[in-house]
Order: structure tokens, then sequence, then C-alpha cells
């Protein structure tokens, strides 16, 4: 039998803590194209500041640590996980987020497309996935090569292009094959 | 409405709108990230404060002291609840471990503490502080170590652990052709998306938990038990799930302590579980090590066939029902299944999509494709030949309720083109890849639950469904739309539905594939008693009276049934009671999955690079949603195929891949076209809707299907899953 | 998530005197610490932001090189056509690794100085010397599938994560850094990385504030540049073993290899025989291997992914 301390210390934890630490930081966002004025205690994480400060709970939580892509927004234009990035970071920044693309009344094409492809089931990936989606095309667009680019001077739409590039966005109901489809309606719409 | 005959021509059968294939309802609501889910109840908690879980950090053992001091004095706690303040507390009767747990450690991250703070950074970095000196005991963390003192387990649903038919022992020696194999599988994990959330509010002594669950009324009798409180001053919203493939059936510990922490600290609380607390707090599936015996004649006809498991759990936790389909999908007149279970201190084993047939299938089905070559008999062939009109172990006076299994066999071979299998192993090469087609079949039984909704019209004609029912994923919504638009004879737009609150009727709940059948029902149901009161209202013969284009007729008069109902509306609650067709009749779902597969010649990297399935499972409510079911059970199959695996630490007692970073599913890239096809049948025993449950079938074989292809890509026969590239290198030949 | 001050650096200078204080940390893409401090494995008291150093260009060096600024974000290093066109394995082993959104945030430097993904190193309850020295190695008789064969000792087995940094060791790159007092210097990326031996907690040479600047690429090489990942599911995995390989066009080759050691590993012995064949090529490679029952699978696997490596490139 042995005795355990149910936490082990990590790190520089004994030391004293910093008289400023823990002190709260003014973050000014713009989202969904309206400036945001916030006072955050600076562990705030985006993605937390969107869904529990700015109550944009479109944007969700799956993992918290980048692994599920869950919480894909597009920041200055690029889709990142807001989970491993503090809101302080992004001051003066553009965020979009689902709430951002589309309403209910008004979906954009990518929104519309996953409902006409049947593209989700629980609902809790998707905004990431669209996200990501509206992203992906731009990237293509733009000629980013992606790992299964076969020749990295020639980047253009394909289905495995577009499986590798939603990789980071897990969906346990797994209804990918949908969300490519959804993916692919969009592109060749807009071709 | 009570089903107790076999059902007869009735409005569903008009197929208008049930059985096309409609977007879903909810859709446009959570495309825009605008359906609320558990822990995004602003609305109506909006001072909630934030909760975090402090979990054990052994597996068993008991706690000797908590000091909370240092986390009551951090920045923004409110407050630190465990087992020394939070009161006296039951147990739900589902619940196998305590939620709560202390003094006694019954396994690793038992919630111990919970701590409730302004903030969420604030609540995390205060639960660090929560000191816990513990005893750890001994624990028994090893399902191969534990087998032999392994012990009989009581009923499961009602399922009796062992059955038995005819002399198998006996058959089984005299067959001219055997295979005795051993299969594991391991630990699974459900890793739905949303994790564990819950936001708690107290009033007046009475409970509201907005949660994510999958069965309300279950639920609201299991927190009414572990707070020894009347249920009646529970209500239980869940109107969103993401994602819950069996770990949201019951009352967990987020629910629990956001409960019990917002009670401590007089204000709303949410606590969400973090994803590296899920695998170990919450339940998995357990593993399993299972034999198959069979014995068949040269031609492949099986004459003996034996299914046994084990698995284990927490003393007083469910066994594995691993066995279950080898009672019903093959003929055979000597037969024998028998359940173990050996006692372990790992977190709580419980039900994970398809518990039974999920894992089960994946030991028969390989076992099938062993038989199939050993006889020399197509695998297809094989098991057409072992087609059975009845109940095996019953004898023909239990006949199947429907069985298109050969249709399925034989259709989705045809699709897959199955003809063009070479049957002997790694003989057709792609480049670097060889590549291999395997099969097998698909089965899950069809279970019923009683089901109740209220649904009204009001004075525009508008139908509102209102039932305690959730959508999961499933499609529920739109389904019971469907349901109510169809009996009703209204548009779909015209309809309303209203899910998963626990003010509502008790429908069937999300689980074992009965949802989808028995909740329509129960909609079907409750639109009969509500043409009927229209009809009386408007002076109608309800037997005469036709429901279409939202009026009432009978002969030449033809009354809108907004008319009917009024300003005041009409509202009729009723439910589906299900009598014993399903004892009178066996009653299953069926398919046939066909998978191919490339192993990499040099790394055993396998790709799937398509697959086939053909169900049947009565009349497919929502062909979309339906055909969205059973691909995202494929691709959980394939993942327990080639990935999944909660790695057990025997040590320490845990599962040391505790988050989506290091327990693996299928990502896109691993996923290719997946190609389905339903076969037509109606199932007149199953419910007035004809219908059964597609949630969980499309899982019961996919993985053997996987594991099937690899075999007949390049001849390595893997028996413990997953079939990760390690185990194929071992049988791969050498790389010139 | 303990309690930091979070400033952000004016400049380098600045950050590095900033970042010389107990306790502070830079960051810059986050992707690492944060997952790190959200678990207190990594418990920074001063978070020093270098996103706004201007670190983020990709220019040519004068002896016809490239030079990657230390924010340059991994998606853009791995699309930037000069790196595309001479230096294809490096835009190959970025693509290789982790996400799209990762790779959008990921920056050149902190890609090189990511943590090993040890489950045991990830599992605060559990001993792990590179957490918390002293407490012992769990992985070594536990769950190590992942972990290293080449490099390792007896108090870690953990491996280095990163995909780019084995491309950037098989291109010989180097890294440029200034220190708090503002010196300056190059280090060979060979020699950034410490092996555990007895202190596995410190992982890199780099000195308290020292801040890198930049990745300095040699001029190209030319040849077939290739990156073989090999890992347990299609996408957005960790290697269990992965090869970098430039092939020259006189019959020479070099190999770096990722996911068999605690930093990204290279045998220049290996790259002599390389003529000789994939097979002699991994069994130098592979000479004072240490396996455990979970890897032992590796060697094996490396054998046979260098021959795939060397079939992908004409030469198998």
């Amino acid at each position: 039998m042995t005795l355990h301390e149910n936490t082990r210390r990590a790190g520089a934890d004994a030391a004293g803590e910093d008289a400023t630490a823990g002190a709260t930081v003014p973050v000014t966002l713009t989202v969904n194209r309206e400036v945001r004025h916030l006072t955050l205690d600076p562990r705030t994480t985006l993605l937390d500041a969107l869904r529990e400060h700015l109550r944009l709970t479109g944007t969700k939580k799956g993992c918290d640590h980048g692994q599920c892509g869950a919480c894909t927004v597009i920041v200055e234009g690029r889709r990142i996980n807001s989970c491993l990035s503090l809101a302080v970071m992004h001051d003066g920044e553009a965020v979009t987020t689902i709430e951002g693309l589309g309403t209910p009344e008004r979906l954009h094409p990518m929104q519309k497309a996953f409902v006409t492809h049947d593209g989700f089931q629980c609902g809790y990936c998707t905004p990431g996935q669209i996200c990501s989606a509206v992203a992906v095309l731009a990237e293509i667009a733009d000629g980013i090569p992606s790992h299964v680019t076969a020749d990295l001077a020639d980047v253009r739409f394909s289905d495995a292009e577009v499986r590798e590039r939603m990789s980071g966005n897990i969906c346990r109901c797994a209804a990918y094959p949908n969300i490519i489809a959804a993916i692919r309606a969009v592109a060749e719409g807009a071709a | 409405m009570r089903f107790d005959q076999p059902a007869t021509t009735n409005p569903i059968d008009r197929g208008r709108v049930v059985g096309v294939p409609h977007d879903r309802i909810d859709g446009p609501a959570k495309v825009t990230g605008t359906a609320p889910y558990a822990y995004e109840r602003h609305d109506a908690a909006p001072d909630a404060a934030y909760g975090w879980i402090v979990g054990s950090a052994i597996a068993r053992g008991r706690i000797t002291a908590i000091d909370t001091r240092a986390a009551e004095a951090a920045p923004g706690v409110l407050g630190v609840v465990t087992h020394e303040n939070a009161g006296p507390l039951g147990k739900g009767r589902f619940n196998t471990a305590h939620l709560l747990g202390g003094p006694a450690i019954e396994h690793y991250d038992q919630a111990l503490a919970l701590v409730v703070a302004e903030t969420l950074e604030q609540a995390r970095d205060a639960a660090a502080l929560v000191r816990i000196d513990c005893v750890a005991e001994e624990g028994r963390f090893d399902l191969a170590a534990g087998i032999d003192g392994a012990e009989v387990p009581g009923p499961f649903f009602g399922k009796d652990p062992d059955s038995a038919a005819g002399d198998f022992d006996a058959a089984f020696a005299a067959a001219p052709v055997k295979v005795d194999q051993t299969y594991t599988t391991p630990d699974h994990s459900h890793a739905m998306m949303e994790p564990h959330a819950t936001t708690a509010l107290w009033a007046d002594g009475r409970l509201t938990l907005w949660t994510s669950n999958q069965m309300v009324a279950w639920t609201v009798g299991e927190v009414a038990r572990t707070l020894n409180m009347p249920p009646e001053n529970i209500r239980l919203v869940s109107p969103y799930v993401g994602g819950g493939f069996g770990a949201k059936l019951f009352l967990r510990a987020d629910a629990l302590m956001a409960a019990l922490g917002a009670r401590h600290v007089g204000r709303p609380v949410k606590v969400a579980l973090a994803r590296p607390q899920v695998p170990n707090n919450t339940v998995h599936r357990p593993a399993t090590i299972q034999r198959v015996r069979i014995g068949a004649d040269r031609n492949g006809v099986i004459d003996a066939i034996a299914h046994e498991s084990w698995s284990g759990n927490l003393p007083g936790g469910n066994v594995e029902m691993a066995a279950m389909q080898t009672r019903l999908l093959y003929g055979g007149r000597n037969r024998l299944t028998r359940h173990r279970i050996a006692a372990l201190d790992l977190p709580e084993g419980n039900s994970m999509r398809a518990p039974g047939e999920a894992v089960g299938m994946l030991a028969l089905e390989v076992a099938m494709d062993e038989l199939a070559e050993a006889c020399g008999v197509d695998p297809v062939e094989l098991r057409i030949r072992n087609d059975v009109a009845y109940d095996p172990e019953a004898g023909p006076d239990r006949p199947f309720s429907s069985r298109p299994f050969v249709d399925c066999l034989r259709r989705g071979a045809e699709r897959f083109g199955w003809s063009r299998r070479n049957p002997t192993p790694g003989r057709v090469r792609d480049g670097r890849w060889l590549v291999g087609m395997g099969m097998a079949a698909a089965f899950r039984g069809n279970q019923m639950s009683r089901s109740a909704a209220r649904v009204g019209v009001d004075g525009r004609g508008t139908v509102t469904v209102e039932t305690d029912m959730t959508d999961i994923g499933t499609g529920t919504y739109t389904i019971l739309a469907q349901t109510a638009a169809e009996t009703l004879g209204v548009p779909l737009e015209a309809v309303r539905v209203h899910l998963g609150d626990s003010r509502f009727p008790v429908a069937a709940g999300s689980g074992g594939q009965w949802g989808a059948n028995s909740a329509a029902s129960g909609v079907y149901a409750a639109c009969m008693t509500l043409r009927e009161a229209l009809a009386q209202k408007a002076g109608f013969n309800a037997g005469d009276a036709v429901f279409e284009n939202g009026a009432i007729v009978a002969g030449n008069r033809s009354v809108p049934i907004a008319d009917v109902a009024g300003r005041e509306g009409v509202w009729v609650e009723d439910a589906i009671e299900f009598g014993d067709l399903d004892k009178t009749y066996a009653q299953g779902t069926f398919g046939a999955h066909f998978c191919e597969v490339g192993v990499d010649a040099y790394t055993g990297e396998i790709r799937v690079r398509r697959m086939v399935g053909a169900f049947a499972a009565g009349r497919i409510l929502n062909p979309k949603s339906a055909r969205n079911q059973i691909i995202g059970a494929m691709t959980m199959g394939v993942g327990a195929a080639l990935m999944e695996e909660l790695v057990v630490d025997t040590r320490h007692g845990y599962f040391v891949n505790h988050d989506l970073a290091e327990y693996h599913v299928p990502v896109h890239a691993d996923i290719p076209d997946q190609d389905v096809l339903f076969i037509e049948e109606l199932d007149d025993k199953s419910s007035p809707l004809k219908a059964k449950g597609v949630g969980e079938l499309g899982i019961c074989g996919a993985g053997a299907a996987v594991a099937n292809a690899v075999h007949n890509a390049c001849g390595v026969r893997i028996r413990a899953y997953p079939l990760t590239l390690d185990k194929v290198l071992r049988g791969l030949g050498a790389v010139t | 998530m303990k309690p930091f001050t979070y400033e952000r650096a004016e400049s380098p200078a600045a950050a590095a005197r900033a970042a010389a204080r107990p306790g502070a940390r830079f960051i810059a893409g986050g992707t690492n610490l944060l997952d790190l401090m959200k678990l207190r494995i990594e418990t920074p008291r001063h978070l020093i932001d270098v996103n706004r150093l201007g670190l983020d260009r990709i220019e040519p060096t004068e002896d016809g090189g490239l030079r990657i600024g230390a924010l340059v974000r991994n998606t853009d290093l791995a699309a930037d056509r000069r790196v595309r066109r001479d230096y294809a394995v490096l835009s190959r082993a970025l693509l290789a690794g982790a996400s799209g959104q990762l790779r959008n945030k990921a920056t050149t430097a902190g890609n090189l100085l990511q943590r090993t993904r040890c489950p045991y190193f990830y599992t605060t309850t559990m001993p792990c010397n590179k957490r918390e020295p002293g407490s012992g190695c769990s992985a070594i008789d536990g769950f190590s599938r992942g972990l290293a064969i080449l490099g390792t000792g007896a108090a870690c087995i953990a491996t280095h994560p990163s995909d780019m940094a084995v491309a950037m060791r098989v291109l010989d790159a180097r890294v440029d850094t200034v220190a708090a007092d503002g010196t300056r210097r190059s280090i060979p990326v060979a020699d950034l990385h410490r092996l555990p031996g007895d202190t596995p907690h410190i992982e890199t040479v780099l000195a308290p504030g020292e801040l890198i600047l930049s990745v300095t690429l040699p001029p190209p090489a030319g040849g077939t540049h290739l990156y073989r990942k090999v890992r347990d599911r299609a996408s957005y995995a960790f290697a269990l073993v992965s090869v970098a390989a430039v092939f020259g066009t006189d019959g020479t080759a070099r190999f770096a290899f990722g996911g068999l050691a605690p930093k990204p590993w290279r045998a220049e012995a290996a790259d002599a025989v390389a003529a000789q064949g994939p097979q002699a090529v991994a069994e130098t490679v592979l000479a004072g291997a240490t396996t455990t029952r979970h890897t032992a699978f590796k060697t094996d696997l490396t054998r046979r992914t260098l021959a795939a490596v060397y079939a992908d490139a004409g030469r198998g």
C-alpha cells in the first residue's frame, strides 16, 4: 500500500506568484465584422472568449487540446483551432465564426450544402467542419499544397485533397462521405 | 395504443412523407451553430458559475484526508464539493461505481471533488490545489489474468447469459470441418464529440438540469435516487446531444456534480468533463476474449456452433453480451453460447453502440471467413447455406418476423462486384498495395420499448409534437415530424417537434437502436388519437375520414383541421405499448458488408478503399438520415477494426491513451466512399410503422469485413483487434 | 493553467531580455505550449508573446540558401515556392504533420521546440522524469508503442514528435538565436536537441531567454526529396516511423528519421552505405537500438520504410 497525493506538482509550481499575474487585460476583437471590447483574464482562450464572454456558442469545445477541430474559426482569413490560442494574442484581429457565415434564414452556401447533403448528425462538430470547409476551398484556390498533392507545384481540387485537408475535423458520427459531397457541391457551384 | 397483432394497412402506408429522403428539420439550427447544447444555456442560466471536476489519481483505495483550503482561498472560488460535504447520496440503478467517490475510491479518475469558481480559468486552476491523500489498494486490471476466476453473470436486460440446444460437444467432435479460434477485442471509447456536460439550477428545492443525455426519464429517476429527492422536483432538458453512442444513456458525474455544486454555492453551475477525463471518468465498451467453435460438413453447412465470451467489469457491472447474435444468425442443431464476467477495477464498462453484437460480430464473422476458407466455399455462399428462417435455438415454432438476409447478401455482392474477388489471398497487387476483398454479415436484434407523445394542432393548422425522446444525431426530429405529417395529412413544414424535456410524455429514448421505431410509433399512436378527437369534434366518423392536404375528408365533405382545432386547439396524448410479438417471433435487422482494402506491402499500413453494404430494417422512415446512420456506424466499425483501443496500464489500472490525440478514431482521410443499399421490406410484426432500427446495424460486422479483406489482401489472419500494422508485419513476407 | 503575466514583445532583444526572468516562456503559435499549460505540465509565470516581432519572412541568403523566420507558419513554409521547388522534403514533412488548422498557427521555431507526446508525460498523476525529474519513467515498462528506440536512456524513452525537424535535420539546417544579453549564435540543428541522459527535462541547448530568430537552410542540393511517414491512421497522427530522404544524382543519399529517437535522428554512417541499399542503411541506423515489447516492431518497420523510400525514389 502506498500513500498518494492526488496531484503531482509540476514544474515551478512552488515559486511565488507575480504580483500582476492574474490581472485582467483589455482585448479588442472584430468578430463577424463587429468590433467587440473585452476585459479578460489572460488565460482565456479565444474559444472561451467566444463561447463564454461573447456568448457565441456556435463554436464548439470538443477536446480543448487541438485534437478534434470542433473549435475551428477563421482568424484573419485563416482557419485555426481557437482552443489553442489565447484571446489576448489576437488583440486587434478579425475573427469569423459560424454565426458570421450565415443564419438559419440566410444560410451560407456551405451551410446549405451541409443540410442538403446531410453532412452531419449530432451537429456538434458541424460548425468547425463548415468553417474548415470554407477555408479549405480558399487554401486550394490559393495553391497551398497538402500531404496528398502529387505534384507540389500543381494544386487542384479533388475528393482526396478534401479528405486530407479536412482530417483535422473529427466527426465521430462519421458523416464523412456526406461532408465531402457537400464541399464538392460548393466547389463545383463556385467553379 | 396497444400493438399486439401484426399491423394492417394504415395511414403510414401512403408513403407521401414517411419513407421519403427529407433534409433534417433541425439542420438549419445545427449548421449555423444556433442549436443550444447543454453547456451553452446562457439563455436559461446567464449567471452560471463554472465547475471543474477533480478525478482520482489512483484506481482503487481510500481517501485518508482532503484539504480544500488552498482551493477555497484561490481567486474566484465559490466553493468545493467533496464526499465530506455533499450530504447523503444514493446510487442510481444504472451506475456501477459511485459518481462521487470517497472515502472509497472505485476507479481511476472517479470524481472526488468539484471546484466551483466565477470563471472556467479560476475553477480549473483551483482544482489543482485540492489536496487529496489516499491509500492505494491492490486492484485487478488485466482481463486475460482474470478469466480463470470469471463468474456467471446475472441476466442482462432479461437475457440469460447461457444458452444451449442439442449436443454441441458431440456434434463438434464429429464434424468433418472445424474452426476453433479465439479472438480478442480491446476496450473502446465512445469518443462522442461533445464531452458530458450539464448546467444545473436550483429554485425552491426544485432542480433543473440542462444536460446531454440519451434517456431523459431514466435519468430523472437516477437523479432522484442519487440525490434522495422526489422525481417530480426534477426537470431534465436535453434537446440536443452532441453524440452519445451509449456514453450518455445514464446519469454521469457532470450532471451530479453540477447539481451538487449549484446547491453548494447557491447559484447555477455548469460542468463539462475535460476531454482527457472522459475515457477514465465515464464508461467504455469492455474488452472481450471470445472463443468461437464451428463444426460443419464439407459443404460448409453448420451442425455445431459455440460462442463463449469473457469480459470484465467493476463488481456488480454488466457483462458484454458478445455471443448474442450467435443465438440467431446461423442454423445448426447443436449450439452453445456462454458469457462469463471477471471482476476488474478499471473504470466502469457499459453499453456502447450495439453492445454485444458490435464486438461479437468481430469474432463470429471472422470465424465464418475461416470456415469458408477451410471448406473451400465462397464466404457469401457459405452464409446463404446457413441461413435459417426461425430462431435456431427455439426451433421452427419461433419464426423470424422477417429475414431478408439472403437478399442482402446477394444484392450487396452484386453491387460490390464480389464475383471479381480472387479467393486466394495475396494475389492482387496495385503498385505497392496488396489489394483484398472481404465481407461479413450484419445482424442486430430489434427491440421495442413503450413510447408516449403529446400531439396538438392549433387554429393555423400547425401540428406540434412533444415527447421526451432525444435526437442524438439520429434524425429523430425529422422522422417524428414525418410521422405526424403523414398520419395527419399535413405538409412536413406544418409540424413542430419539441424533444428532450422531462415535462413531455415519456418516450423510448435513444439506445439499442429502438429509438426511431418506438418513438415514431408513439407519435403515430398519439396522431391516431388526435384524428379521432378531430373527427369527433367535426362530426365525422373517424373510421371513414381521410386526413389529407390539411383537412378531414369524408364523402364530399372536407374541413380544414385548423378550423376544427379552433383558437383553443386540440391536444391529445397517447403511447404505443408493445405486446409479445417479439416473443412470438424472432426479430432482427440484417445486412451484408463488403469491403476492399489495400495493405502496403512495405509498411503494413491498411487503407479501406471502398465499402458497400446492403441492409434490411423494415420500413426506412427517412432514407437520407438512415443512410447517414449506417455509414457512421460502418466507420465506427472501421475504427474498431483498424485503430481503436483503450490501452490498459495494468500496473496503475487506467486507460493510458485518454484523449483524442492518442485514442485514434477514423478521420476524413481514413474513409472512402461508402455505398448503402436498403432492401425494401415492411415488418408488420415490429410496429404499426412496420419499421425497425438502423442506428446500430451498420457497425455490426463492418469491422469483420475489413479484417477479412485484410486477410484476402495479404494472407495475414489477425485475431487480436485492432489490426495495427505491427500485427500485419508479423505475418507479411519480406520486402524485395 | 496557472496565472501568468502576459506581455507582447516589441523587439527580439527585448523579448530575450524579458524571457530571461525565472518562469518566463515565449509564446508564438501556442499550439503545444497552451495544450501543456492547460494540463499544468507547463506552468510559466510570464508569457512573452513574440508573434509580432516581424520574424515571419523567408529570405534568400548570400550563399544561395534560405533564411526562414522563426515565426513563419508551417503552412506558409510548406507552401513557399522556393521550398516546394528546392527543399521538397521540408514541404512534405510539414504537410505530413498535424492538421491544416494547427499548421496555420504553428511556427518554425515552435515546431523545433515541441515536446514529446509520451502519454505518461501527458498524465500528471503518473511518474515521468521529463515532467518531474527523479520521479521515474512510467513508459519503459508501460505503454510505449509510440516511443523511441535510439538515443534513449534509463531515465526516458520519449520521442521527439516533429516531422518538420526531421526534414531540417536531413537538410543540415542551422538555428540562429539571440540570447538575453544580445549575443547571437548559430547552432546546427543536429546540436539543438539534447539526448535525455539523466536529465530528460532539459531538451535543448538553448539558454533561458535565448530566442530563435530564424532557421537557415544551406543552398539547394538538388536530388530527389522524399518524406515517408508511417502512422496509425491516414492523417492527423504522430509518426510511428518517418524517413526524410534526399537522393543525390550521383548515387549518394542522406536520411533522417522521426518516431525513433528523442531528437530528429541522423546517422551519417548510414548515409555512407546508401549505395548498398536500404537494408545496409537500416542495419547501420539501427545498430544500438533498444526496444521494448511495444516498440520492437519499429526495427522491422524502419527497414521496410527505408525499402519503400528507395522504391519510391526509383532506387528499389
